[in-house]
């Protein structure tokens, strides 16, 4: 507790980071709780209302209270808030799996590259150079068009497009522990070379790889605001930021809130991702002493 | 006894360079017997080190290592599967490096670097395993095993170091103990404390030693006999007295001139130190 306060207090980024991701998490965790309205709930009765503005729920719905809408509603009479932290789940849900799945597949080839090289390594480091030559977005729309969209393959697209630097970066790792001391030492002792990656090298390269997940979560969360936004993405039907984004293109003169109230989420938390990736390199830089 | 338990004859190690194939080590023959203590010794990049690590199969694979005999405890040492060279590693010959810092894993604990050792080669579980860390700990005479045990490389002095790297070498109960100059990293007087504590167990385990190191001064203390090295060749092997007292080589008694004695301090400048007490 006081040595996580302590660890914390020695990086600003890292504690304001912290705090926004916390507070992201909980509250589109907490979503049930937290939102005023059914986020699919439409009303053609309240529709393109501004902010801090009520208005008496739809005839379908049950109660017959009016409803505030704190951040306004879209063109079909949904809440915006509420539609942004539903929203949230499905952003934070694509990049944290995709941020894990580009960690996982490059400290993966890096290891191997890195640990057997020959023509092992030839041959991933072809594969990463021919990855680092096409244009991502270019690969994104056309697997995207060819796959037809969904969680799943938004996934996968968005960890193709960072593992490579994992790769990289776990690769240059090994070779520089390959021939640390410690690796001789143990192969000494009759550790098996399998046994000698996982338990004496792995661990080493973990913390570069945990800053660059962070940064590649919020790369992926961008990403796929991006391509939802272009409308390549995510169904439209399902409500991620970059799907509403995309909503409220058309709106964004007559009703800016539509567009700019996910833009404001994506910025927030892609703000806290990076803080935190920032503090923990700093953090789990051996060069800065413990 | 029978015949020797690490015999070696006419080891020859090529190492391939941008220049060209180097021979690092050419025709170099040593045997240890049972519970000896053998010193080799040399100058840096006489090939000590390097033979020694062939030994283990653990030079790189660009290494051509060739030896008219190698034999441990009468079975042939190269040319082992990949099983058997696992078996004989920390299990027959056990090595103590000379930088304690470079040869712990900094992101391990002590203690699951030392049980590592024994759940391998002797499937040890885990609360066994960490009941015989802790007895080798206290061994090799590191204060509050239980303590230790948790801790990481970084929160260790150098001496307690090269004690835990020692402990780790003896989990496997070798037969063979690899000390490739274990001391040179540290300061004098843990020096002297790492020395005894080897002597220690080689005597209350009956375990070879190979000691490798550049320095002759302590060999004397320790070695049963003498290997001398230069520039990748056998110079000279002796028993340690002869050595001393009747060098057969003239790099030997060079060797041997170059330890550094009180005695000759006094010789230069005699006025001067005359009746007062220097010893």
């Amino acid at each position: 507790m006081i040595r996580a306060f302590g660890l914390l207090r020695r990086s600003p980024p890292a504690m304001v980071g912290t705090i926004i991701l916390a507070v992201v998490l909980f509250v589109t965790l907490a979503a049930p709780l937290v939102s005023p309205a059914d986020p699919r709930q439409v009303n053609p009765e309240a529709r393109l209302l501004p902010p801090m503005s009520s208005a008496l729920p739809a005839a379908s719905a049950p109660a017959g209270r009016p409803t505030l809408h704190i951040l306004g509603t879209d063109a079909i009479g949904r809440d915006v808030l509420s539609r942004v932290i539903y929203g949230g789940r499905i952003s934070l849900a694509v990049g944290v799996l995709a941020a894990l799945l580009s960690g996982a597949f490059g400290m993966l080839v890096g290891c191997i590259s890195g640990y057997w090289g020959g023509w092992i390594d030839a041959a991933a480091s072809w594969l990463v150079d021919v990855q680092l030559s096409f244009p991502f977005l270019l690969l994104a729309i056309f697997l995207l068009g060819a796959l037809g969209g969904g969680v799943a393959a938004v996934i996968v697209i968005l960890a193709l497009g960072t593992w490579v630097n994992t790769a990289r970066i776990v690769r240059g790792q090994v070779l520089s522990i390959k021939s640390q001391g410690y690796v001789e030492a143990a192969l000494t002792t009759g550790a098996s070379p399998g046994r000698v990656l996982l338990r004496h090298i792995l661990p080493n390269t973990l913390s570069p790889v945990v800053v660059l997940a962070s940064f590649a979560m919020a790369q992926a969360i961008l990403t796929e605001a991006g391509l939802s936004f272009l409308g390549v993405g995510l169904d439209p039907s399902t409500p991620s930021w970059g799907t509403m984004m995309n909503d409220g293109r058309d709106y964004l003169v007559t009703a800016w809130w539509i567009g700019a109230v996910p833009g404001l989420a994506i910025a927030v938390t892609v703000l806290g991702a990076t803080l935190l990736g920032e503090g923990l390199r700093d953090l789990l830089d051996p060069r800065r002493g413990r | 006894m029978s015949g020797p338990l690490l015999n070696v004859e006419g080891l020859s190690i090529s190492l391939p360079t941008p220049a060209g194939r180097i021979t690092a080590v050419s025709d170099v023959s040593f045997h240890v017997h049972a519970g000896e203590a053998v010193g080799v010794v040399g100058e840096s990049g006489s090939g000590k080190s390097l033979s020694m690590l062939s030994l283990l199969n653990l030079l790189p694979p660009e290494a051509e290592v060739r030896a008219a005999h190698a034999t441990f405890d009468g079975e042939n040492l190269f040319g082992r599967s990949p099983m058997e060279l696992m078996h004989l590693r920390g299990r027959q010959i056990a090595i103590v490096f000379q930088d304690p810092l470079a040869a712990l894993n900094p992101v391990l604990t002590i203690g699951r670097q030392i049980t590592e050792v024994l759940r391998r080669h002797f499937g040890m579980g885990k609360a066994q395993a960490t009941s015989r860390a802790l007895e080798l700990l206290a061994e090799v005479g590191v204060p509050d095993p239980p303590l230790r045990l948790r801790q990481f490389p970084h929160e260790f002095s150098g001496g307690m170091r090269q004690r835990v790297t020692i402990a780790m070498a003896l989990a496997g109960e070798p037969r063979l103990l690899v000390a490739d100059e274990p001391t040179t990293a540290l300061d004098v007087t843990v020096q002297a404390e790492i020395v005894s504590l080897i002597k220690r167990l080689q005597r209350r385990r009956g375990m070879a030693v190979l000691w490798v190191t550049h320095d002759l001064a302590l060999l004397a203390r320790i070695a049963d006999r003498v290997v001398v090295m230069h520039a990748g060749k056998l110079i000279e092997t002796a028993p340690v007295d002869q050595l001393f007292s009747a060098p057969a080589h003239t790099y030997t008694k060079q060797l041997l001139a170059s330890i550094p004695r009180i005695d000759r301090v006094r010789a230069r400048a005699p006025a001067a130190q005359e009746g007062s007490d220097v010893g």
